[in-house]
């Protein structure tokens, strides 16, 4: 609804890396002395929610959505990851700021280089397309979709993609 | 694989709902609503002048799509709402929160249904047990099946409406679905 981000030169959006590609490994901070690691997720389907900026009105209604949709992505055992490029200090107030019960990636260091492995980098702006990836539990692309960058996307495409996995094997039974 | 976010209505408006206006009406307008978010608190206004514009043409549905976490009462203000349903006076609830959005903590709440008629005691009993907590839940994924990314997030005739929320765009465009429908 709100376009804050937009630019009168927008250029269409990128071709995101599709399903079936295998998804590029990276390890990012999630905090100011922690790491995130996509492998390490193996076993379990992860959610990635590229956005542009922390803060901007579209991205923040986006991650508040998120953060109220949590208990249906974990009924699929799924992470939700959040990437920008913003620096952790960022990323740590803002979450602070939305209570966000996700965490926040920073693609910062080299900038960007986690969304141009996706495909979903903006050069001519600075920032990653407004994308998301759902990747199964082997670490293979099952879904990706780029959105408008002032349109938040929702979270029915994800709920659509997770349920379009396999069912999660249940330990031990 | 790459699908657009689906934007009909995934859940059919029934008797499940809330609804304001009759049956007969030739137009429904579905809102995914926030009792303490302020964009719904003038979309509350608009609504009105638009069912005094449009009468018995106009069927009005309000479902609740609380942010919790950014809005701390809007979940609390949502079971209120639905408690007071019991009794018969969910719109009038739902009026009192939305000309209320700024007093939505419990002692207002238990105040607003005094005010309505209703027995407090029963309210505090339904918001502690959180006896409304499944409805509005309901409510609130029913909505994120159907595409809603925000609030207020309006369904005209079961389609998501994008266009700006205010007066004369809505009513522009039920005027000529209500024209389409008496053809």
């Amino acid at each position: 609804m709100m376009s804050t981000i937009d630019t009168p030169h927008a250029l269409p959006p990128s071709e995101a890396l599709a399903a079936g590609k295998p998804a590029p490994d990276f390890r990012l901070p999630s905090t100011p002395d922690k790491f995130a690691t996509l492998s390490e997720f193996r076993g379990h389907p992860v959610i990635l929610a590229f956005y542009p900026a922390d803060w901007s009105p579209v991205c923040s209604d986006q991650m508040a959505l998120y953060n109220e949709v949590l208990p249906e992505f974990e009924r699929f055992q799924a992470s939700l990851l959040g990437i920008s490029v913003d620096g952790v200090w960022s990323h740590q107030a803002f979450a602070k700021n939305r209570k966000l019960h996700f965490p926040l990636l920073a693609d910062f260091e080299p900038k960007g280089a986690v969304a141009r492995a996706y495909n979903v980098y903006r050069a001519h702006e600075g920032m990653s397309e407004r994308s998301l990836f759902v990747i199964n539990s082997e670490g293979i692309i099952r879904w990706s979709y780029v959105s408008p960058i002032g349109i938040n996307p929702g979270a029915n495409g994800i709920l659509t993609a997770l349920e379009s996995l396999p069912q999660q094997k249940v330990p031990n039974s | 694989m790459t699908t657009h976010a689906t934007t009909n209505l995934s859940l059919p408006v029934s008797k499940r709902d809330h609804i304001r206006g009759p049956a007969t009406a030739l137009v429904t307008l579905v809102e995914y609503g926030d009792y303490e978010c302020s964009y719904c608190g003038a979309a509350h206004l608009v609504v009105e002048d638009l069912q005094r514009a449009l009468g018995d043409r106009l069927r009005f549905v309000f479902r609740n799509f609380p942010l919790a976490e950014i809005h701390p009462h809007a979940q609390v203000a949502a079971e209120a709402a639905e408690a007071a349903g019991a009794y018969g006076k969910f719109w009038e609830m739902h009026d009192t929160l939305y000309t209320h959005q700024e007093a939505l903590d419990d002692a207002h709440l238990t105040s607003y249904a005094v005010a309505l008629g209703f027995d407090p005691t029963s309210l505090r009993h339904d918001l502690d047990a959180h006896s409304y907590v499944a409805r509005v839940r309901e409510d609130f994924l029913s909505g994120v099946r159907s595409g809603v990314n925000g609030t207020p997030t309006f369904f005209i005739e079961g389609i998501r409406y994008d266009g700006t929320p205010d007066f004369d765009s809505l009513l522009a465009i039920l005027t000529n679905e209500a024209e389409e429908k008496s053809r």
